[in-house]
């Protein structure tokens, strides 16, 4: 198993393959994932490879079976997933198989369609006959009733009877037009025919279906009654602009009665048709449903595997493909039992034959990961690729990302529910996964599922540290405090101070976490607490830090970089030991050293004095003043000006050594590397065959060649740069730790509003009906929690956690330069084809 | 039984939130009826001036603590009436998913 602390040892390979036997083995290394293979001809465009028939072969059965899928979304026709394992992929004269089956159902199914759209489409005609027969027969029946007959005579009147003898007799055409372009059709009627028309209309109350797009739409009938050739030309211009569709209507009410006879038969016999075509076209998706995914699955497959094979060299004799591929060393064992499968499987005699060979590329940078480290390793890859083989910072990442994320989320509550939900999806892990849930929102926390139950879980511990549940705090093991003032004084004062330097304290701390007493405290307690949490910030800071530096020992050791060992860690790490560590330190001698004496409470002795609480001095001054080698005058005349004996001299030594390390950092390596460049320039002529022999046959020979290739100046500007960050981002990163503080304070003054605004709100009020309010008040508070305190909070918290990672801790020794490992795997493929489709 | 009214996000939301209420509350319940020095803050008691006494105080506190633990109670029954409720709107909308 590779480790976690460096990416893999990777090796290029050449990989020969017999023509026959390459499917096979290509098919059997994507199914194990570890190779990536390179392009051999990068400028041989895509149409011009060896196999791109195979390709467009299998392009077009994607379509097909996508236009497949789609039909049988359409019928809403529920896609079986793939039963236990994938498919393999197919032999590649199963191929002609599939390309036949394919072909046979995608013209079934373009044949079923076209006649039922046919069919619909006649359907819809007959339908539509149907509706003018029956609401022109009101209209008629109108006409022919002998009580209108009077009303026609007179308003016609007799010369309009008599004029032209027959010519009164008046022409009609029906039809069907769209119930919304009615008004527009009745007024361009109107208009062009000078209002010489009648025009009739009845809703058709039914919807009809469209063939084409298979919408419901609504449609009405109409009749329009004119007089004249010239009319009837003008009505039916008309009719044709507006898409309505006429229809024959006889005159005679026997011929229509018969007719409308005629289309009921019609329409039956359409109906049965229809329904047996919709039949078959089921049964002919549903067979296809069984199957459709397992032959995505197929051709995806040996899509890839010839895209793959595109990659491949041809070798002159035309028997054999020339690979490239870069593999991880210790799989070099699993991978040769795949090609031999693979020559197996095809028959072939010839074994493949896996060829290291050496390279001065840069390897691409593999970690293996599980489905736990995976988040974690994910979270370093989005700030940069590692280098190959450099340090990984992802397993310390996997403890102190939660840790510190913890730090700035300390509540008990808060930590409890973000546990319970990461926990839930740890728990119900393989049907949540099974579930391919598609929201994105989604996929991030599941993906990070391990990371929010870790995180949960420190927030937890923390919260019990700070002694903080929804802003409110456990007494469990009792507090150390009393109250030792008499009732009087209690009645009279709003506020009262507990002396720690007395009885009030009973001089042994709370055992676990803070004294739950601070939480009533109003007056002091943000004070003690950023006190207390600002100096934890640094301290977990400063170590964060030097821990970071030390990992850079690790790079410069296996990459054999001696000199940076010497003038780059050692200055550093004795820069930041002198100035920040030593910070700590005062830090811890300020807590041990000052305070109360058992015993001799409230005493007047100088000597006890000296280390009370009052003559503490304040680390943030002593630190200041140590950089500016000033001493501030003594302001306290019972105190001593020093925390220890010889305080001032080890601190002038220590910023004298710190700032002496700068220089060494600055001009340390450049000086080395222009020694190393005159030696080499002094003794080439003598030696000059046998060194470039030398140089180029070894390994490690990689590092001054390196450097051969940069001006002596730009060595200088990176140094310089690279000395600056360092000296100013130490300043400025300790800095940055207190945002530790920062966001813890925020998190916990934020929780106590909620809680002060809210639920004490729904606590204070009286009487029994308050538990009813309680009731609706606790709903509010709960989702504000969730909302603002647990999401907003936690995202803010989690974020700057991700920062203290990315730049403060692994600026200190790590480079992220390298490049992914990709290996073809069919696996990734599948995944990556499914998601794109959806 | 096929009273359905809520759909299955709101239910599920009223099951989430009613476990965390009657866990919470009957320990708040609790809390106050052991007089947890903690959540003092948060008694209705009368501002400045409305006790003359110790005496008065302390009985004050007493009560008020009592009274705030049979609240918190009754909050948390309520709850228990909500996740009885939402549990058969899940089960409801969780059996007609499945059966469709």
């Amino acid at each position: 198993m590779g480790s976690l602390f460096r990416s893999e040892e990777m090796t290029l390979c050449q990989l020969f393959l017999q023509s026959e036997a390459a499917y096979a083995c290509v098919s059997e290394l994507g199914e194990l994932g570890l190779v990536q293979f390179r392009d051999l001809n990068p400028d041989v465009n895509a149409f011009q490879r060896k196999f791109v028939n195979e390709v467009r072969r299998c392009d077009e059965m994607e379509r097909k079976l996508r236009y497949l899928e789609k039909e049988i979304r359409r019928d809403g026709i529920p896609m079986l997933e793939i039963p236990g394992e994938c498919p393999e992929a197919p032999q590649p004269r199963e191929m002609i198989d599939l390309e036949a089956t394919f072909e046979k159902l995608e013209n079934e199914l373009r044949e079923v369609n076209q006649n039922a759209e046919a069919l619909k489409r006649n359907y819809l005609e007959l339908t539509e006959l149907k509706h003018i027969l029956r609401k022109t027969q009101v209209f008629f029946d109108e006409m022919a009733d002998p009580s209108r007959e009077e009303e026609q005579v007179t308003l016609l009147g007799e010369e309009g009877l008599m004029a032209g003898g027959q010519a009164l007799k008046l022409g009609f055409v029906a039809g069907v037009i769209l119930r919304e372009r009615i008004p527009a059709f009745e007024r361009m009627l109107w208009r062009a025919c000078r209002g010489n028309v009648f025009l009739r209309q009845a809703e058709i109350d039914t919807p009809l279906e469209d063939p084409t797009s298979s919408d419901q739409v609504y449609k009405s009938v109409f009749i329009i009654f004119f007089q004249g050739d010239q009319l009837k030309t003008r009505v039916k211009k008309i009719c044709e602009g507006f898409r309505a569709t006429l229809y024959p209507c006889p005159e005679a009410p026997a011929d229509r009665r018969e007719m409308a006879m005629g289309v009921m038969t019609r329409i039956e016999d359409l109906n049965t048709v229809l329904g047996q075509t919709q039949d078959h076209r089921h049964r002919v998706l549903v067979a296809a449903a069984k199957n459709i995914k397992n032959w995505f699955v197929k051709v995806r497959k040996i899509k890839a595997i010839y895209h793959t094979l595109n990659l491949f060299n041809l070798d002159v004799t035309q028997k054999c493909l020339i690979a490239e591929c870069w593999v991880p060393a210790l799989d070099m064992e699993t991978i040769q039992l795949a090609l031999r499968r693979g020559t197996e499987r095809s028959g072939s005699s010839v074994p493949p034959i896996l060829n290291r060979m050496e390279t001065a590329e840069d390897p691409p940078t593999y970690n293996r990961t599980n489905k736990f480290t995976f988040a974690f390793q994910n979270l370093i890859y989005a700030y940069g690729v590692a280098t190959y083989r450099e340090v990984n910072p992802a397993p310390y990442t996997i403890i102190t990302f939660p840790f510190l994320f913890a730090v700035m989320f300390g509540d008990l509550g808060h930590g409890a529910l973000m546990a319970a939900f990461g926990f839930w999806m740890c728990y119900k892990e393989k049907p949540l996964q099974a579930k391919k849930i598609d929201s994105e929102i989604w996929n991030i926390f599941f993906g990070g599922r391990y990371i929010i139950l870790l995180m949960g879980l420190f927030s937890m511990y923390t919260g019990i540290i700070y002694n903080d549940i929804f802003s409110k705090s456990l007494n469990i093991f009792g507090s150390s405090w009393r109250n030792n003032y008499d009732n009087s004084t209690l009645a009279e004062n709003k506020l009262l101070q507990l002396n720690p330097d007395s009885n009030d304290y009973l001089q042994s701390p709370y055992p676990f976490g803070i004294d739950p007493v601070w939480q009533l405290a109003e007056s002091n307690k943000i004070i003690f607490m950023n006190a207390y949490k600002m100096k934890i910030s640094i301290i977990i800071g400063v170590f964060h830090m030097l821990f970071g530096v030390c990992m850079s020992l690790w790079n410069h050791l296996y990459f054999k970089r001696r000199i940076s060992i010497y003038v780059e860690f050692i200055p550093q790490i004795v820069f930041l030991t002198l100035l920040f560590f030593y910070m700590v330190l005062l830090m811890f001698i300020k807590w041990t050293s000052y305070g109360p004496t058992p015993g001799k409470l409230g005493s007047n002795d100088p000597e006890i004095i000296k280390t009370s609480a009052y003559c503490a001095p304040s680390i943030l001054i002593t630190f200041i003043n140590m950089m500016l080698f000033k001493t501030d005058p003594n302001t306290r005349p019972q105190c001593d000006d020093v925390m220890y004996a010889g305080q001032m001299g080890f601190q002038k030594l220590f910023v004298i050594v710190a700032l002496l390390c700068v220089p060494i950092m600055l001009f340390g390596k450049p000086y080395y590397i222009m020694r190393e460049r005159k030696q080499r320039a002094q003794s080439q002529p003598l030696a000059n065959t046998e060194a470039a022999a030398e140089n180029g046959g070894v390994a490690g020979a990689i590092q001054p060649a390196h450097h051969a290739d940069e001006e002596i100046s730009e060595v200088f500007i990176h140094q310089a740069i690279h000395t600056i960050e360092y000296v100013l981002g130490s300043v400025s990163h300790t800095a940055s730790y207190l945002r530790l503080w920062a966001l813890s304070l925020a998190h916990a003054q934020l929780a106590e509003v909620a809680w002060n605004m809210l639920l004490r709100k729904g606590l204070m009020s009286k009487g029994f009906q308050g538990g009813i309010f309680l009731y609706v008040v606790f709903a509010g508070w709960a989702a504000i929690s969730v909302s603002i305190l647990v999401l907003m909070e936690g995202l803010s918290a989690f974020l700057h956690t991700l920062r203290l990672h990315w730049v403060e801790f692994q600026s200190k020794f790590y480079a992220g330069e390298g490049y992914l490992f990709q290996p073809f795997s069919f696996e990734v493929i599948l995944d990556s084809a499914g998601q794109a489709e959806e | 039984m096929a009273c359905k009214f809520c759909g299955p996000k709101l239910s599920l939301c009223g099951l989430i939130l009613s476990v965390w209420g009657i866990i919470q509350l009957t320990l708040m319940g609790v809390f106050y009826y052991i007089e947890a020095v903690a959540l003092l803050e948060d008694l209705p008691l009368e501002e400045e001036g409305g006790h003359h006494t110790i005496e008065g105080f302390i009985h004050k506190v007493e009560v008020g603590y009592s009274q705030n633990a049979y609240n918190c109670w009754i909050a948390a029954l309520l709850y228990v009436i909500t996740l009885v409720i939402s549990g058969h709107q899940f089960w409801m909308n969780n059996r007609s998913s499945v059966s469709m």
